[in-house]
């Protein structure tokens, strides 16, 4: 086996200092280096993938910012490597949906609870038992006492969380704690294609499958602990839950609709791209801001989908002891978009530049004081959610300073992967990981035994490492560290 | 190449990468999509019991493959339709762009009877290469998951 034309660019890499490489302008087309941050054994691994040549791909977009930045859990993606970032000008610059990739705003978010493991353990089997049935996950899953019609469905990517919360699906404090208060605005569900609007129809409040997951967890560690207690992370022991998904459906086929369109555009305006998947539009285009707001509207799905999901898992812990979601705390820490592009501003050579920011497989990592993170967290920066491999660890970090300087405001997103899926069903047997994690007292509950092997926590690099360069670097730091209880899969 | 091989799955770290096999063209396509569907389940628990048309278009023959994947991945998440029988009887190539008319054959996915494995969230156009020689025709393409 092993492919054919498998042939390696050699990608030349200069160490700039302790975790960031340079890639130079070393071939035609190139309009600014690369970036890259990793450690010593980070960058092994990316060299022997694309990630690199597809990181000095990026750099020949028109109108690119200083470098294109590959982050720690950097790996090969389409176009764009994934761990990517690269802000381009608003006005000369292009934006492309590559950047962004196909799961528009697959992200995470974070609850805390007033619960500690201890409290909880007698009753964990049944809970997650209970959220296993009220959150579909797996190949083609949705509950069938709830639909959305078309009209809601351009309500709820339009409006965002806003609008589910007014059908009372989520608190009203809900909102404030995503990214972009939960809706991005010129969301424009007339630039979505009726296929989109078709494939998403059914899909809202629904997991997925691949590397998707729902987890209670319990604090492991707490590194920083003000800004933990300001997040309502508060003791060692404490047990919140993570929801990590996108944008279904919905989203993938607004990504493969204006991949399309941006076919035609980079002919029309004669832009000069080395792979089709990197195939963009000038930002002041009629093809760009069309799909700006067809990518808003899918950005506001994946929002409204983590909402949904939410809210059911609100109601297992109430079906689970029979009290209220309230007496449990169940907060929304925070949500936030693993891939998007955004309108920000940032400073380029000292200078304010109003830019798109791609960030494919990145986390936005806003510092303290800035205007964008919710006033509760304005004083200790933005929450900064790093979902693990299934079974491993999670972390919540700070957004800090360096982030505006190094990598337009942005970190790592997760471990990523380090073994290709047919290696790890090889290696592995959905039964033995549902028993070995058994045996650490994991709960697993997955709708396929395939993917529970695929997913393996030995098919992924250790996301620890990937919060301690971003720690290191100082673009993120490190606040608490979370560990499984239980795992939902699809 | 063994003249039974239809499929294989290449080595890919993030995501699912395949090579499908034909004699012609449209066997190659066909093929290609029965890999697509043994990602999502196990085809040959698919019983060719609903016939569905699919026709399709494309700037080129890659952007054809690309548009006949995904709309038979539209009709799983639309239809909740999955195929394990595929006939490709119309395959032009027309003054500026090419299409494909198909029948294709499957039934209404049961998490009971069908096994689930990983779904498919789109196709994608990296590594995607179509090769002809004497052997006949070789799709390359990675499904992102």
């Amino acid at each position: 086996m092993g492919s054919r034309r498998f042939l390696h660019e050699k990608v030349p890499l200069e160490k700039v200092e302790d975790c960031i490489w340079r890639i130079p302008k070393y071939k035609a087309g190139m309009h600014v280096p690369g970036l890259v941050f990793a450690n010593d054994n980070l960058i092994k691994k990316m060299q022997t993938d694309r990630t690199l040549w597809q990181s000095a791909n990026v750099t020949h977009l028109p109108g690119i910012y200083k470098y294109s930045i590959t982050l720690p859990d950097g790996h090969e993606g389409y176009g764009f490597p994934i761990g990517g970032v690269a802000a381009t000008d608003y006005d000369k610059g292009v934006i492309s949906p590559g950047g962004v990739g196909y799961d528009i705003n697959c992200g995470v978010r974070l609850l805390s609870t007033n619960l500690s493991a201890k409290d909880l353990k007698p009753k964990l089997k049944q809970l997650a038992s209970l959220i296993f049935r009220n959150v579909p996950s797996g190949l083609g899953s949705r509950r069938k006492d709830f639909k959305v019609n078309y009209s809601e469905l351009d309500h709820v990517t339009k409006e965002g969380v806003i609008w589910l919360i007014n059908q009372g699906i989520g608190w009203s404090e809900d909102a404030e704690h995503c990214e972009e208060s939960g809706c991005m605005k010129k969301a424009n569900p007339d630039k979505v294609s009726p296929t989109a609007k078709k494939r998403g129809l059914s899909q809202l409040g629904t997991l997925g499958s691949g590397n998707h997951f729902l987890e209670i967890q319990k604090v492991d560690k707490i590194y920083d602990e003000n800004k933990a207690k300001t997040y309502g992370v508060n003791y060692e022991g404490q047990v919140t839950v993570m929801i990590h998904c996108g944008s279904r459906g919905y989203g993938h086929q607004v990504c493969s609709d204006y991949l399309r369109i941006m076919e035609h555009a980079v002919r029309k305006y004669q832009i000069d791209i080395p792979d089709r998947e990197l195939v963009c539009a000038p930002g002041k285009s009629n093809e760009a801001k069309d799909y700006y707001q067809a990518m808003a509207c899918a950005v506001n799905y994946a929002f409204s989908n983590r909402q949904t999901i939410m809210h059911w898992v609100r109601q297992s812990f109430q079906q689970a002891f029979n009290q209220d979601p309230e007496n449990f705390g169940l907060n929304l820490v925070y949500d936030v978009a693993h891939n998007i592009a955004k309108i920000e501003t940032h400073k380029v050579n000292g200078e304010k530049k109003k830019v798109w920011v791609h960030r494919k497989g990145a986390t936005r990592a806003f510092p303290p004081g800035h205007e964008e993170v919710p006033t509760d967290y304005r004083s200790e920066g933005q929450p900064v959610l790093i979902p693990g491999s299934m079974g491993t660890s999670s972390w919540i970090l700070s957004g800090a300073n360096k982030a505006m300087d190094l990598t337009f405001g942005s970190t790592a997103h997760g471990a990523g992967r380090m073994m290709s899926r047919s290696a790890a069903k090889r290696k592995w047997w959905g039964r033995d990981v549902k028993i070995a994690l058994e045996k650490r007292d994991i709960i697993v509950k997955a709708a396929s035994p395939v993917v529970l092997a695929e997913e393996a926590d030995g098919a992924y690099k250790n996301v620890d490492i990937v919060a301690d360069v971003s720690d290191q670097l100082g673009i993120a730091t490190k606040v608490a560290r979370f560990v499984p209880m239980a795992v939902i899969k699809g | 190449m063994d003249e039974r091989i239809k499929f294989e799955f290449l080595e890919h770290t993030a995501d699912v990468y395949i090579a499908s096999y034909g004699k012609t063209i449209e066997e190659a396509f066909e093929n290609a999509a029965i890999a697509m569907f043994e990602v999502m389940t196990e085809t040959k628990k698919i019983e060719p019991n609903i016939e569905d048309s699919i026709q399709v278009k494309g700037e080129d023959e890659h952007g054809l493959l690309y548009n006949w994947l995904e709309a038979l991945l539209v009709n799983f998440e639309t239809k909740n339709r999955i195929y394990s029988k595929f006939n490709i009887f119309s395959f032009k190539k027309n003054m500026r762009s090419f299409s494909l008319k198909a029948k294709v054959w499957g039934e209404t996915f049961d998490p009971k009877k069908h096994l689930q494995k990983v779904g498919v969230k789109a196709v994608t156009y990296h590594r995607m290469e179509i090769i002809k020689d004497q052997n006949g025709v070789t799709l390359e393409f990675i499904l992102d998951i």
